[in-house]
């Protein structure tokens, strides 16, 4: 299949433009009915107007939508003291409905302790350490990715809005220079897709813009909710990277680059995607 | 336990169809897929899903469903039910491995 579509990546660019236009305006024409957007004249879009109107109705109706599953396990998991004398998320920071609304927008944010910036999943984790005093989870563990979608969920609609903290600039930086650094037996970077790209197929798949906004979403692929760097993990796999190790600091910078991108964009979580 | 998720398109209204939509979350393994090890993972399905009315002298089934292999993951079934009455809807998944998830929904008509 890769093979194929390095080929169709380089099909004459006419045949690009000719579908973008058309692509675009149907887009837009379905955004108007599905998410708010900050100005008429921004041309970025969500992954959900790249959908067929089946996975986009899963996705807008929580009956249907599997990662909303996820979502009340998180809401078990925030009131549940741990079990060794610890108190529970909610013993500190309150009802999540006004706690958290927002905080999933704003991160990666800086910690000051570890002096980097943190993933939202990172952030649990910390907190879990140092607060509850229990191990951290692994990557990708079941009760992180509820916690995650939980908290994420309480800021569903909500514009992203990526700190301004100048701590987080040069980490920024690096995530912009990986985002446009080709890599991989098939030499491509996340710009050859994502922006000269976006709207074209590859094998048979709409290239959506690479917005992160639905994060933890639920993939049909993987039959269950996954996170930002599981989705980065496998673009990198699919241009024959070696994707960097799990919690790696080149993660955090690219997810730091992608909230800058999707800036003002509105959070989905629980999005889902094909 | 498996997290489920049950409800009810607008009010019941007596001998008024509505529709009844379920999900539950369920891996659904085939067990036709090797696992990291390179083993078969074990067969783990939801087999059958029942619905079932009480309206406290006698149980009416509603829905059945019988659950095969090319079901995806975290099953979502919908399906019409007209409420004769007040009463309770019973809902049963099955599966391997021991598999039983029972949920009840009380239903006052209108």
């Amino acid at each position: 299949m890769w093979p194929e579509a390095a080929v169709r990546m380089r099909r004459p660019a006419s045949i690009v433009l000719l579908i973008l236009p058309l692509l675009l305006g149907l887009c837009s024409v379905a955004a108007a009915q599905t998410s708010k957007r900050p100005e008429p004249s921004d041309t970025r879009r969500s992954g959900h107007d790249f959908m067929g109107p089946a996975t986009q109705a899963m996705q807008r109706d929580d009956d249907r939508n599997p990662g909303m599953l996820w979502v009340y396990d998180g809401e078990d998991l925030w009131s549940r003291e741990p079990g060794n004398g610890g108190k529970a998320c909610v013993a500190c920071h309150a009802a999540a409905n006004s706690s958290m609304a927002g905080v999933a927008a704003r991160y990666p944010a800086f910690d000051a302790a570890s002096a980097r910036p943190v993933t939202l999943g990172q952030r649990i984790n910390l907190c879990r350490q140092q607060h509850q005093r229990l191990p951290a989870w692994a990557w990708e563990n079941p009760d992180l990715l509820a916690l995650e979608a939980f908290v994420a969920y309480q800021s569903r609609g909500l514009p992203m809005a990526p700190s301004a903290d100048v701590r987080l600039a040069p980490f920024t930086e690096q995530g912009r220079q990986l985002f446009g650094q080709r890599q991989g037996q098939l030499n491509l970077s996340c710009r050859n897709c994502h922006d000269d790209n976006a709207g074209g197929r590859l094998g048979g798949s709409p290239i959506p813009q690479g917005h992160a906004t639905g994060y933890p979403l639920y993939r049909l692929e993987w039959q269950g909710v996954g996170s930002l760097q599981r989705r980065l993990r496998s673009c990198m796999a699919g241009v024959r990277a070696e994707p960097f190790a799990f919690g790696a600091p080149q993660w955090v910078a690219l997810e730091l680059f992608l909230a800058q991108r999707a800036r003002g964009m509105p959070l989905e979580t629980p999005a889902v995607r094909p | 336990m498996a997290r489920t998720r049950i409800s009810l398109q607008g009010n019941p209204v007596r001998g008024v169809p509505m529709e009844i939509r379920t999900m539950i979350a369920h891996a659904m393994e085939t067990g036709y897929r090797p696992g990291a090890d390179g083993a078969v993972i074990a067969r783990n399905l939801i087999r059958r899903f029942r619905c079932s009315f009480d309206d406290g002298t006698r149980i009416e089934p509603v829905f059945e469903a019988e659950l095969f292999p090319a079901v995806a993951a975290n099953p979502y079934i919908a399906f019409h039910f007209t409420p004769p009455g007040n009463g309770s809807l019973r809902f049963v998944w099955e599966g391997d491995q021991g598999f039983v998830q029972t949920e009840t929904l009380d239903v006052r008509v209108a």
